[in-house]
């Protein structure tokens, strides 16, 4: 039986390792060099530092992860640096590129897509000077390459993400200008009893704040992020304070995210239809709590089926493989199989807790003001999106996100959507004055990423 | 309960849309019946070339009144749907597709479509970017490019102001005649009646016309599309090739649209996508064609589904089994440039019962064999 595993992350490591202890040799891609995925992303090899000093808390997962990979690669096919840019679900096959030179066809029999998350982000004046990245980009680069977005970095948004790469920054010695919080206490507060089914990872939490407070840092928190400020660089950050007076902290570099979103568009070229998940206020792939999806042979494990984090992305991802195994008619562990389900239940109710604390703000993304840039690839402005939502738009009005792609070009650039996205649909919704769950999603094509085009083959 | 009206028009691609304009500003009560939304298939989706040169000759005729019409869109339609004349320049590779070029010359002229052969040392010194494996090239000055995704919502837009009734998200799954009117029956139950029917339905106009027993071949058809990133504006003419293996455009933005070759689809859900190995394989030929590509993102790739039948010429024109249906569908991969004349030509059809244009070529019998049947 072909198997193909595509990413390397915590749930692509866990569901390999139990595919080849059944005794497969699957086919396994990232895009990455190496293991480990977005959080055990590992820095380059003249980079390498100490584990403890990488993930702090996390560093013994790190470690096992890393491990794990590092015994599985020699043993299964391995592929690194190579990006599944299409998936054909009948015909069960990957197309790759690999170094952004070679392509290659990879037949399966079944498949279990590992594809990860990326930030959210929410459209604010300034958020596209140099100095400005996602809470993500920021966290890679200190994280990989060991280097700082900036001398004086100011954080915006919200989330568990939020605070802990403010603190990752700190401890590294950059200078945290403000950790501006769009949640207020309250919210926190009252997914609090929730919050402390998720143990130690309640605890990390509370200790980020609890540190970054007691060294000084400026914590703010119900803020409404109001510009980034500067015209060539990044100047200041400035929001409005619960009590709806203006702030305003000096930084040169601002890391901004509101939670993570699946990177599930090879789930969608597999056909696997999508629903809107109103907690995570966001498009999911459809699985079962076993990762099987509607489409037969085709496999779903962490954050790309549904943000729940690290740890479940391990224990999914084992589960996935699991279910594969069973569905091929293979013999399973049925008391492992249950303690993986137990296991996952058990962090759904923490995760369920944790998107309360930390909700996407709606809100604020549909109001993004008219003269702010919503679609930077297009260069397209909030206001630029409303008319095509109004009765009285040219060729309009647009009922819903890919007519009003057709009208607009809003997120039909490099990124198709994947930054904007999110934020365009609340734009739109809100003009429409309808639900965002009922406008439809951006369509997903081939290549998932930007594909360099090939220069035909020299003849020697 | 069912709405009665003058006439129904099936289909809400460009040629639908167009017509329901059409029909209405002679003042008839026109409901169009579009499954989804206004050209949300070829229509819509399409590589976006208004062109003529190329065509069969049994086209031109059609083509040069939509070419008038293209360039009076913004009277027509209150938008000129970026309709821009970049000249359309189509490439030899070697004597025998430059002979085809030369030949080509005299159909053009004859239906007073003018086109300027670019000799081998030109067409270096005109197009420095083209590389070497071009030996010559036919220019059509007047030919160019727009965008597919307002054309036929711009002309939808307009038809509602003249009148007529655009019935979105109605798919017709019943087709009846009887006492002289026409019955359509939409999924969702509602009826609607009118004493003329018109058949602008795309590829799935082959069906409609099986409703009134009419047999006509159309085969699915998906040309494979793709999009580059923004990259310095440099194509400016819409280019392609003899054998049409890859054709490809710069819009002023920056993005090289690149179409060759066939994707996959399913009509009957309907859904198409661009396929990778004949992605890669135009990507080739048009690096071979403009090496500067090399190197270039490609960000998106598509298809969509057009009807194609046997000899590459659309159905054009009354139905032989049932008065007052007519049928204009199986454009080929070719329909968006004819979209804006099918509309005002099916309009005089049905309405003056009589057109300038020569539709004999078009005819829906003309797939019948001696016996009768479709082969
Ligand atoms: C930038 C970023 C930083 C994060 N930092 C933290 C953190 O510090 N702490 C925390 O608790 N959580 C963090 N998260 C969340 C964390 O990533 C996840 O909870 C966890 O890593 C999920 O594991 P996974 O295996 O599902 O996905 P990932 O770890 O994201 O692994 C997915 C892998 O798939 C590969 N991949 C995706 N698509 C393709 C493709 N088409 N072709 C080939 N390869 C592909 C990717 O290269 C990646 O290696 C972060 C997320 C992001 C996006
Ligand atoms: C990828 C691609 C590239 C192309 N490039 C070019 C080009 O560069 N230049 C050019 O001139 N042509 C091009 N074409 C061809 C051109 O797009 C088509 O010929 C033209 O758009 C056809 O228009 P239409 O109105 O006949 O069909 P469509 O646009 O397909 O419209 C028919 C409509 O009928 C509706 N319909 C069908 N059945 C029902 C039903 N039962 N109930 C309700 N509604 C129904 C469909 O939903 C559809 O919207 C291309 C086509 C494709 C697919």
């Amino acid at each position: 039986m072909r198997i193909a595993v595509i990413g390397a992350g915590p749930a692509g490591v866990r569901a390999v390792e139990t595919l080849v202890a059944a005794g497969h040799r699957p086919v396994w891609i990232d895009e990455a060099r190496e293991g480990g995925g977005r959080i055990y992303q590992r820095p380059p090899q003249s980079l390498r530092r100490d584990a403890r000093m990488l993930y702090g808390f996390e560093a013994r997962k790190a470690e096992g992860v890393h491990a794990t990979f590092e015994r599985l690669a020699p043993v299964v096919d391995w592929r690194p640096e190579t990006l599944v840019w299409h998936i054909r679900p009948q015909a069960r096959r990957l197309s790759t590129q690999h170094q952004g030179r070679t392509q290659a066809t990879v037949d399966y029999d079944a498949a279990i897509l590992c594809t990860g998350a990326m930030d959210r982000v929410v459209p604010v004046p300034g958020w596209t000077l140099p100095g400005v990245t996602t809470m993500g980009a920021a966290q890679i680069a200190l994280k990989t390459q060991g280097c700082s977005i900036g001398a004086r970095v100011a954080f915006v948004g919200t989330g568990p993400l939020l605070y802990l790469v403010a603190y990752q920054y700190a401890k590294a010695g950059v200078t945290v200008a403000a950790v501006v919080d769009t949640t207020p206490f309250a919210t926190k507060f009252a997914a609090a009893p929730g919050l402390l089914r998720g143990g130690a990872t309640f605890v990390k939490g509370i200790y980020y704040i609890g540190w970054l407070r007691a060294h000084g840092v400026r914590v703010v928190e119900g803020a409404t992020p109001v510009a980034i400020n500067g015209t060539t660089d990044v100047q200041g950050l400035r929001w409005r304070g619960s009590d709806g007076r203006e702030d305003l902290v000096a930084c040169d570099a601002v890391g901004m995210g509101w939670g993570l979103k699946p990177e599930a568009q090879l789930a969608d070229l597999a056909g696997v239809p999508f629903r809107f998940e109103p907690l995570q206020h966001s498009w999911i792939p459809e699985c079962d709590t076993s990762g099987r999806t509607p489409v037969e042979g085709h496999y779903l494990a962490g954050d790309g089926a549904a943000i729940g984090g690290a740890d479940v992305a391990e224990l999914a991802g084992a589960r996935a493989a699991l279910a594969l195994l069973q569905d091929a008619g293979q013999s399973v562990d049925a008391v492992r199989v249950a303690a993986l389900d137990r296991a996952l239940a058990g962090q759904q109710r923490f995760r369920i807790a944790l998107e309360r604390a930390f909700p996407y703000p709606a809100a604020l993304a549909a109001s993004v003001a008219d003269e702010t840039l919503l679609c930077r690839c297009e260069g397209l402005t909030a206001g630029e999106l409303r008319a095509a939502a109004r009765e009285d738009h040219d060729v309009g009005p647009a009922p819903e996100m890919n007519r009003a792609k057709a009208f607009t070009r809003v997120g039909m650039g490099r990124c198709q959507g994947r930054v904007c996205g999110p934020a365009a649909a609340e734009v739109l919704a809100a003009s429409l004055g309808r639900d965002v769950a009922s406008i439809g999603r951006l369509r997903g094509q081939s290549p998932v990423k930007p594909m360099p085009m090939l220069v035909p083959e020299a003849t020697p | 309960m069912s709405e009665t009206c003058d006439a129904l028009v099936l289909g809400g691609g460009g040629a639908g849309c167009s017509a329901a304009l059409h029909l209405a500003k002679r003042g008839l009560r026109v409901i169009l019946l579009e499954r989804g939304l206004v050209g949300g298939q070829a229509s819509g989706v399409n590589y976006g070339g208004v062109r003529q040169q190329g065509r069969h000759a049994a086209e031109l005729p059609i083509a040069r009144r939509s070419r008038e019409m293209w360039g009076r869109m913004r009277e027509i339609a209150g938008t000129d749907a970026e309709f821009t004349v970049t000249t359309h320049l189509k490439l030899a590779r070697n004597a025998e597709e430059e002979a085809e070029l030369v030949a080509y010359l005299d159909i053009a002229r004859d239906y007073g479509l003018s086109l300027r052969m670019v000799g081998s040392n030109s067409i270096h010194l005109e197009y420095p970017w083209l590389s070497n494996s071009v030996v010559a090239g036919s220019l059509s000055p007047e030919d160019g490019s727009a965008n597919p995704r307002l054309l036929a919502p711009a002309l939808a837009h307009a038809a509602r102001a003249a009148g007529a009734v655009i019935c979105e998200g109605t798919r017709i799954v019943e087709l009846s005649y009887a006492g002289g009117m026409f019955l359509l029956r939409a999924e969702d139950g509602r009826e609607f009646q009118a004493p003329l029917l018109l058949n602008v339905a795309g590829f799935w106009g082959g069906a409609v016309a099986e409703a009134f027993g009419e047999k006509a071949p159309v085969a699915p058809m998906s040309p494979n599309m793709m999009v580059t990133e923004p990259l310095p504006y440099f194509i400016t003419p819409n280019i392609g090739v003899v054998g049409g293996n890859v054709y490809l455009r710069q819009i002023p933005r920056g993005n090289v649209i690149i179409g060759g070759g066939h994707g996959e689809s399913d009509p009957s859900k309907p859904w198409s996508r661009a396929l990778p190995e004949v992605s890669l394989q135009t990507q080739a030929h048009a690096v071979a064609l403009v090496p500067e590509l090399a190197g270039a993102h490609v960000i998106r790739s598509w298809s969509g589904i057009d009807g194609v039948t046997p000899d590459h010429l659309p159905v054009i024109g009354p139905s032989r089994t049932t008065p007052g249906l007519f049928h204009a569908f199986g454009f080929s991969g070719a329909g968006f440039q004819l979209g804006p004349a099918i509309g005002a030509i099916m309009t005089e059809l049905m309405v003056d019962h009589a057109t300038d244009v020569p539709l004999d070529a078009f005819r829906i019998d003309r797939f019948q064999t001696a016996a009768g049947d479709t082969p």
